[in-house]
């Protein structure tokens, strides 16, 4: 074993697959195109962006690492926190129309269901609540959520529980 | 292609500029002020922070001249009503989060966003809310943060990606939770850092080693020369209350531009440290005492008028001034001493009859950034001088090809094409370049419109010097390239031209009874020896200095510092002054001689050493020794040169002679050392001053990977190093960038003075 550590190695080969098949997509000399497909697959691994992995992907494209943590902070789909990685990530948008048609019962719903705050993940990290201060563009269908990146709208407490309690 | 001209209107006033130039600046050679906070004429253009708005004909919205190229007929104004209302407005969004602490801000009173506040802003804003308060990061020993008053102008981002050649800050989060700083807690690497804190518009960045030492305005500026390497940055030091508080750049585009290293920022510490000596001291039967100027001139006098010439030794740093150096040859030479010299860390002299009078860059500093390829032979640019590396980066990002021939990769931030062999390999590796015409390097050289190879420092301290001096000039000379050294002191130029070489007077002249290199009278029949700046770190085996050094019937150290270690081998201590505390010259590696003035009087009784040599001279009757000011001894040894071009790196030396170092692997645990100097440890007054002794690495011994294997150790684990009869145990680090065979152990660190040669072979073994 003479080879060094890198700190890429922590990349899944699943990972390393996703971004060299965006690298391909951009020139040569312009990788760093492909930093948010794969902090978009290691947030699709891991549920959250660690900074070794962080550190990883820099390494692999081969750009500074405090770029990619500039790109991860600015998105608010990429979390960084670990506390906040959860296989279902559930934003309830509370944006005017929303608000409007009882989005705050909905939100009071769920906290009350799972058992977390605003903010929090289960305990057995499957659901995180997600602080979600963007509109997401569904106002003709209020109240809505987004779990990972599927849209649920016209939304009631029953539909709710239909919707999470068939999550896998 | 011809530059075109064109005529534009600034406030009404006709103004030629060329054509597709930024506003800004034909503004600024105009002397038309136009506040600014991103904008940096050296950096990239963000147009982000909008101070630069001004009203442009046909444009109903305001412009940013920093970002608005000039054409044919353009009109702007700056002061209109327009322009006002905008700046103002600005200046009062800038203000919404920027704290009102300038009383107890360091940059207070030297401050961008002070002072433009005062001119373009008003005494009111809108705003009533809140502030954002910026939790602030440690990012060093080297700069303080308050990052509650960063207004994101982004120039210290700009700068890491663009002039340190390392992105290490950035801008975390988004929109008003954006946050200038590093994510993860470090300390900023660059050599170069140093450089945010002037680039800061406000009190976000600022020096730790001088945070809250005096305010801008009790300061008086001195200019001087940074004396820590061979480019003789132009620098200011402020001093409060007649103490040094800290040094900044002063602009010079031919040598430093606008930067200077950290190196040349913070050594400026030294000069206070506990280990100055503040009076003249004398030490009888083992005992230091204190004692007048006037009783250890006489006993110095006495010891040199009755000390054997021929079995007296002197020797100098090369950091020292020129005057320095002058009189010290001048001195010695007096009392007939023949033994000089200031190559310290140099081991093979072979050549040096064919040596040229002084070791020139080949060309003006600013030439180096124009090269289209360079060789870099044993070289650590990065390090060992900072601001030519900025040069030579330059060149690179310009498409220059960069090669280097290193006893270990160095680490570069730009494309170099490194070959790292082992220091003997060196040798064979430059040899196998010149039989092969075709060789990739050659051709690169050879192709190139400019070329040049430099021999860098590492190279002077290999054993095997005179053999890459004229290999690295056969190599220039059938490419065409200019050949040319990268010096290794800020004034090894002028040692050189000093005189402060044993076969040569000063001026580079002949000497009928040439003196014998260090390496010869670097031993015990030696029985006193002179030490002008000079301390064991310094020399190429500090060990073996050691031991000769303390069986000496007498050490003269003329120097402001004395450790213990100084005190076990001197018997006369002289304290000299730092480079802040008396006038002096530094030639830098273009041959340029910068003259400075004191910036403040030395501490104690301690006096200017260019005097204490001086009236050393007049005490023990050397004839001829009175000169009233430095200016003077600089116009002797220019009317010694006599118009003499001393720039001429002409070399005739007739063959290469071969080599066989030591070092047979991990086996029998025998390695060749690779000790190139620390980059925080090159001179006395760096070793000493307290920020950048901070930023220096943990020791280790790297070690080729399977080395590591053979050995059975992995990072970390202690290793027992052994070099003569002293070992010390060391952390263990694996490295492909070490040849196999070879343990980089670097030089002049403190755990590295008990050791001996920086080039020589050590044992290291596993412990326990």
């Amino acid at each position: 074993m003479t080879e060094l550590k890198r700190k890429s190695d922590l990349l899944s080969h699943h990972e390393r697959e996703e971004i060299d098949s965006w690298l391909q997509r951009y020139p040569a000399d312009k990788r760093q195109s492909a930093l948010l497909a794969a902090l978009r697959a290691v947030m699709h691994e891991d549920h959250y962006l660690s900074v070794e992995k962080m550190d990883a992907v820099a390494d692999y494209i081969g750009i500074p690492e405090i770029a990619v943590y500039e790109v991860a902070s600015f998105y608010s789909m990429f979390e960084m926190d670990k506390k906040s990685a959860a296989k279902y990530s559930i934003s309830v948008c509370s944006n005017v129309s929303c608000m409007l048609c009882g989005s705050d019962n909905i939100l009071e719903h769920i906290e009350n269901k799972l058992g977390i705050k605003l903010g929090e993940a289960t305990s057995n990290g499957k659901f995180f609540l997600k602080v979600e201060e963007e509109c997401l563009a569904a106002c003709s269908s209020a109240p809505m959520m987004q779990v990972n990146h599927v849209y649920h709208t016209h939304l009631t407490p029953a539909k709710v529980d239909e919707i999470l309690d068939g999550l896998e | 292609m011809a530059e075109e001209f064109v005529t534009i209107e600034i406030n009404d006033q006709p103004i030629e500029a060329r054509k597709g130039a930024m506003l800004i600046d034909v503004a600024d050679a105009n002397g038309i002020s136009i506040p600014r906070f991103c904008y940096h004429k050296k950096l990239s253009i963000a147009a982000s922070c909008r101070m630069c708005l001004v009203e442009m004909e046909k444009s109903w919205k305001p412009v940013p001249a920093c970002a608005t190229p000039v054409g044919a007929g353009m009109k702007f104004w700056t002061r209109t009503d327009k322009a006002r209302d905008a700046q103002k407005s600005i200046m009062e969004f800038l203000l919404i989060n920027h704290p009102l602490d300038c009383p107890i801000c360091d940059q207070g009173g030297e401050c961008e966003l002070q002072d433009v506040s005062v001119a373009y802003g008003s005494c009111k804003s809108n705003y009533a809310e809140v502030k954002r308060v910026v939790q602030d990061k440690d990012i060093g020993p080297l700069i303080a943060t308050e990052m509650t008053r960063c207004i994101q102008c982004t120039r210290c981002v700009r700068f890491g990606d663009e002039i340190a050649g390392m992105r290490e800050m950035g801008g975390v989060g988004r929109g008003d939770r954006l946050e200038i700083g590093t994510y993860i807690e470090k300390s900023l690497k660059s050599e170069l850092s140093g450089n945010v804190i002037d680039l800061c518009p406000v009190g976000a960045l600022t020096a730790k080693p001088s945070r809250y030492k005096a305010r801008a305005w009790e300061l008086q500026a001195h200019d001087a020369i940074a004396p820590h390497d061979c480019v003789g940055s132009n620098i200011q030091v402020h001093t409060f209350r007649k103490e040094v508080v800290r040094s900044v750049p002063r602009e010079n585009d031919a040598i430093n531009e606008c930067w200077i290293s950290d190196r040349d920022r913070f050594a400026y510490q030294g000069i206070y440290s506990p280990e100055r000596i503040e009076k003249p001291m004398l030490k009888r039967d083992g005992i230091w005492y204190t004692v007048s100027w006037q009783q250890a001139l006489d006993a110095t006098a006495e010891i040199l008028r009755s000390a054997d010439p021929a079995r007296t030794g002197a020797l100098a740093s090369a950091a020292s001034t020129l005057e320095e150096l002058y009189l010290f040859q001048r001195l010695m030479r007096g009392l007939n001493v023949r033994n000089i010299d200031h190559r310290l860390g140099q081991t093979d002299f072979a050549d040096q009859d064919a040596a040229p009078i002084c070791p020139y860059l080949g060309m003006p500093l600013g030439e180096l950034e124009k090269q289209n390829a360079a060789l870099l032979i044993g070289s650590n640019v990065r390090q060992e001088q900072p601001m030519l590396n900025h040069r030579l980066r330059k060149a690179a990002l310009n498409g220059a090809k960069v090669m280097a021939v290193n006893p270990r990769a160095f680490d570069f931030n730009y494309d170099v094409a490194q070959q790292a062999v082992a220091p003997a390999a060196m040798v064979q590796a430059l040899q196998a370049m010149l039989d092969d015409p075709d060789n990739s390097t050659m051709l690169a050289l050879k192709n190139a419109e400019h070329a040049v190879v430099l021999l860098g420092n590492v190279a002077v301290q290999h054993p095997a010097f005179s053999t890459l001096r004229a290999l690295a000039n056969q190599i220039a000379q059938q490419t065409g390239a200019t050949f040319g050294y990268l010096a290794e002191s800020s004034n090894t130029v002028g040692a050189w031209v000093a005189g402060v070489v044993p076969h040569r007077l000063s001026a580079g002249r002949e000497l009928k009874q040439p003196g014998v290199p260090v390496s010869e009278f670097l031993n015990e029949s030696t029985r006193t020896f002179v030490l002008l700046n000079a301390e064991l770190a310094d020399f190429a085996n500090p060990q073996q200095a050691m031991q000769v050094l303390s069986a000496a019937d007498n050490v003269i150290a003329i120097t402001p510092f004395a450790d213990e270690t100084v005190r076990k081998y001197a018997t006369v201590l002289l304290p000299g002054s730092t480079f802040a505390e008396s006038a002096g010259t530094l030639c830098n590696t273009e041959g340029r001689w910068q003259s400075f003035k004191g910036a403040t009087e030395p501490v104690g009784e301690a006096r200017p050493t260019w005097k204490i040599l001086r009236v050393l001279g007049n005490t023990v009757g050397v004839p001829d020794f009175d000169w009233m000011g430095t200016e003077e001894i600089v116009a002797e040894l220019r009317l010694e040169l006599d118009g003499a071009e001393v720039c001429d790196n002409t070399y005739k030396n007739p063959s290469p002679q071969p080599l066989s170092l030591k070092g047979r692997g991990a086996e029998d645990g025998e390695f060749q050392r690779i000790g190139d100097v620390e980059m925080y440890r090159t001179d006395l007054l760096v070793r000493r001053a307290k920020a950048l002794q901070a930023m220096i690495p943990t020791t280790v011994v790297r070690l080729n990977p399977q080395d590591a294997d053979t050995l059975g150790v992995t990072d970390g684990d202690t290793l027992k190093v052994r070099q003569g009869e002293f070992s010390v145990t060391l952390p263990a680090q694996r490295d492909v960038g070490i040849p196999a065979g070879c343990a980089g152990l670097q030089a002049g660190l403190e755990i590295s003075a008990v050791l001996g040669a920086a080039f020589g072979s050590i044992h290291i073994t596993k412990a326990g």
